[in-house]
């Protein structure tokens, strides 16, 4: 069974973003950069399906820029077995990406191929879907648990009052968000390994970007809150403020 | 060249808010292109006996693509529809709701297409005939202005953003049974839905959402939250701060923030959590923020529009009373 897994360097979530000088992109100085979290769930996924079948090959799929290496090296340090990296700029055209992305999944004959749900970075959430739908395979999106069966998977996914339950064949694509696939942390002889497990690099066939980021801004402040008092005798307040005030309620 | 396509969304055959939302916002881009909304339906037969309502928001035509195995979502299928309906017009844009199934949607039409998308947009314009939209990245720390380099522009807008305005148009509906759907190819089947019961409303879609964290103690507590929703009434929804819904005291897909949903109501209730950035991600476009929380250093009130400092199982009773209250003289 193999398995790959695709996955995108983004800024820490904690991270503090500053514009850059051009007005259209960040300023990457002092930006610690990390696996993007729900790619993080994916790999976990991948690697309890490995560990449960005891057989197989987890491979991480990355475009990006040479800095990306240090990323699949993190993910390789989780137990991956190698990693591919496409060289080239992951913008916020995800289409672009994912033509990149499945024009070497094409010659990679994997059973599954897991993706987050969504970059903690563009926040497109497009790639998964639109590679499966350009490499003809059936997809699954925002899963939260699944169990590999023969020849198909079931996947879970949390939907409005309740879950739904679907099957779908194999060879196909999943993109997971958060459920039971707590990210393991790599052990001090998994970040060795990592250092000697294959990383392809190669130069990225995809296609042009057509979206372009003509400005990024800082989010409007919000006007200065205030606080309406203590406890619950404010509430009546509060509840006025709320109509006449906000025109909320 | 200018006319839209909206493409809006039912559930058991009935038409969801965000479709007024998305053909309203779409008659806002058409008059900027000069052209006119046509909006697609695609659902099971007799769906057309609905097209009427969405004519009131703006859409001067109403596609039905009617055809039973497409009485439910089925990825897919929709997909090959809304492309094939594309294909078949002159459209300057095409609009989805960002809600659960426009953004499952979206990307396999773009796929089909070979079109760039821009996902959950949250203000739009058109310049020199050109479609320019304003969408949040990195998690709303920062917003994005967008151009397209290619057409027509594929684009969802975001849940409670664009407000549904009545713009009367004619709304004819024009019924048709899609060509060459094959559910026997989808290679994905619905097996079971298991119900929560947990609210029936999507917290994402909802317009007020009261949003309960570690600060509620434990999960045989929500039923304080769950009195203060039910008295602001049908359009609420209850979320949760992922440390709520790590203990297991919640289903994450109550989770609002970085790895959980992200909400834009217009009334947004914060009680017993703490403000954490990666929760701000996912709620600090709402239009009013109310805070609840026993301490008055936490950072919630800083984005908070209205804070009450206090022991929140004092507060929210309060609260959810006076609403009553409010509420009962009207
Ligand atoms: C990669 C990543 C992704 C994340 N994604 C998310 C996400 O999607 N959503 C999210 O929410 N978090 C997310 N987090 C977690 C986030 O950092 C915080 O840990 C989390 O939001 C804290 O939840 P909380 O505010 O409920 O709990 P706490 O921070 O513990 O806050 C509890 C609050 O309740 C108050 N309180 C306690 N008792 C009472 C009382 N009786 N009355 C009134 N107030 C009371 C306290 O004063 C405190 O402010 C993420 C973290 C990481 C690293
Ligand atoms: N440059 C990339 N390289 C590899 N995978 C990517 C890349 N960009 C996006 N993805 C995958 O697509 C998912 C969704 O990303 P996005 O559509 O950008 O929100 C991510 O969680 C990754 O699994």
């Amino acid at each position: 069974m193999n398995i790959v897994v695709c996955v995108k360097r983004t800024p820490d979530t904690e991270t503090r973003i500053r514009l850059g000088e051009d007005g259209a992109s960040i300023d990457p100085s002092g930006v610690k950069f990390i696996i993007s979290p729900y790619d993080e769930f994916a790999i976990e996924a991948a690697l309890q399906v490995k560990e449960a079948a005891g057989e197989g090959e987890v491979v991480l799929l990355s475009m990006g820029n040479d800095e990306t290496q240090e990323t699949l090296r993190q993910g390789l340090a989780m137990g991956a077995d190698r990693a591919v990296l496409l060289k080239g700029e992951s913008g916020v055209d995800g289409l672009a990406v994912a033509k990149a992305l499945s024009a070497e999944l094409e010659g990679m004959e994997s059973s599954l191929i897991l993706f987050g749900m969504k970059g903690a970075d563009m926040d497109q959430q497009q790639v998964g879907p639109m590679a499966a739908t350009l490499l003809g395979l059936p997809c699954v999106t925002g899963v939260s648990g699944f169990e590999m069966g023969d020849g198909k998977v079931t996947c879970r996914r949390e939907v409005e009052g309740g879950t739904e339950v679907l099957e779908m064949d194999l060879p196909g694509v999943i993109t997971l968000t958060k459920g039971k696939f707590e990210p393991r942390y790599a052990s001090l002889k998994g970040i060795m390994a990592a250092k000697r497990k294959p990383l392809d690099q190669k130069e990225a066939q995809g296609g042009e970007s057509r979206l372009v980021i003509r400005k990024l801004a800082y989010p409007p402040e919000r006007p200065a809150g205030r606080i309406v008092g203590e406890g619950a005798e404010v509430a009546g307040e509060l509840v006025r403020l709320l109509r006449e005030e906000a025109k909320a309620l | 060249m200018g006319d839209v396509l909206a493409v809006v969304e039912q559930r058991e055959g009935t038409i969801r808010g965000i479709s007024n939302e998305v053909v309203s916002a779409a008659a806002g881009v058409a008059a900027g292109l000069g052209g006119s909304v046509h909006a697609l339906l695609v659902g099971g037969t007799g769906m057309s006996s609905q097209a009427a309502v969405l004519g009131r928001f703006g859409a001067e035509k109403v596609r039905v693509a009617e055809m039973d195995a497409l009485s439910g979502y089925h990825p897919q299928g929709y997909a090959q529809v809304v492309a094939d309906a594309v294909r078949s017009g002159d459209y300057g844009a095409v609009m989805f709701g960002a809600t659960a199934q426009g953004k499952d949607l979206a990307p396999r039409v773009a796929a089909l297409l070979d079109l760039p998308l821009a996902s959950d947009v949250t203000s739009l314009e058109v310049e020199d005939g050109s479609v320019v939209a304003e969408r949040p990245v990195f998690a709303g720390k920062a917003f994005s202005t967008i151009t397209f380099q290619a057409s027509p522009a594929l684009l969802s807008i975001r849940p409670n953003v664009f407000q549904a305005e009545e713009a009367p148009a004619e709304g004819t509906a024009e019924p048709y049974a899609p060509d060459g759907v094959d559910p026997s190819s989808w290679g994905v089947r619905v097996m079971e839905f298991q119900a929560t019961g947990s609210g029936a409303k999507d917290v994402a879609e909802a317009s007020i959402v009261v949003s309960g964290g570690r600060g509620m103690k434990g999960p045989e507590n929500w039923g304080v939250l769950e009195e203060l929703r039910d008295a602001l009434g049908s359009d609420a929804a209850l979320g949760a701060s992922r440390a709520a819904v790590d203990a297991d005291w919640r289903p994450h897909s109550e989770q609002v923030g970085q790895t959980g949903k992200t909400v834009a109501p217009k009334l947004y209730f914060a009680v017993g959590i703490s403000g954490a950035i990666q929760h701000m991600a996912g709620m600090r476009t709402s239009g009013t923020i109310v805070a609840v929380n026993k301490d008055p250093d936490a950072p919630i009130f800083q984005v908070a529009d209205y804070g009450i400092v206090g022991d929140l199982f004092d507060v929210v009773p309060a609260l959810a009373e006076e609403i009553r209250a409010l509420k009962a003289g009207d």
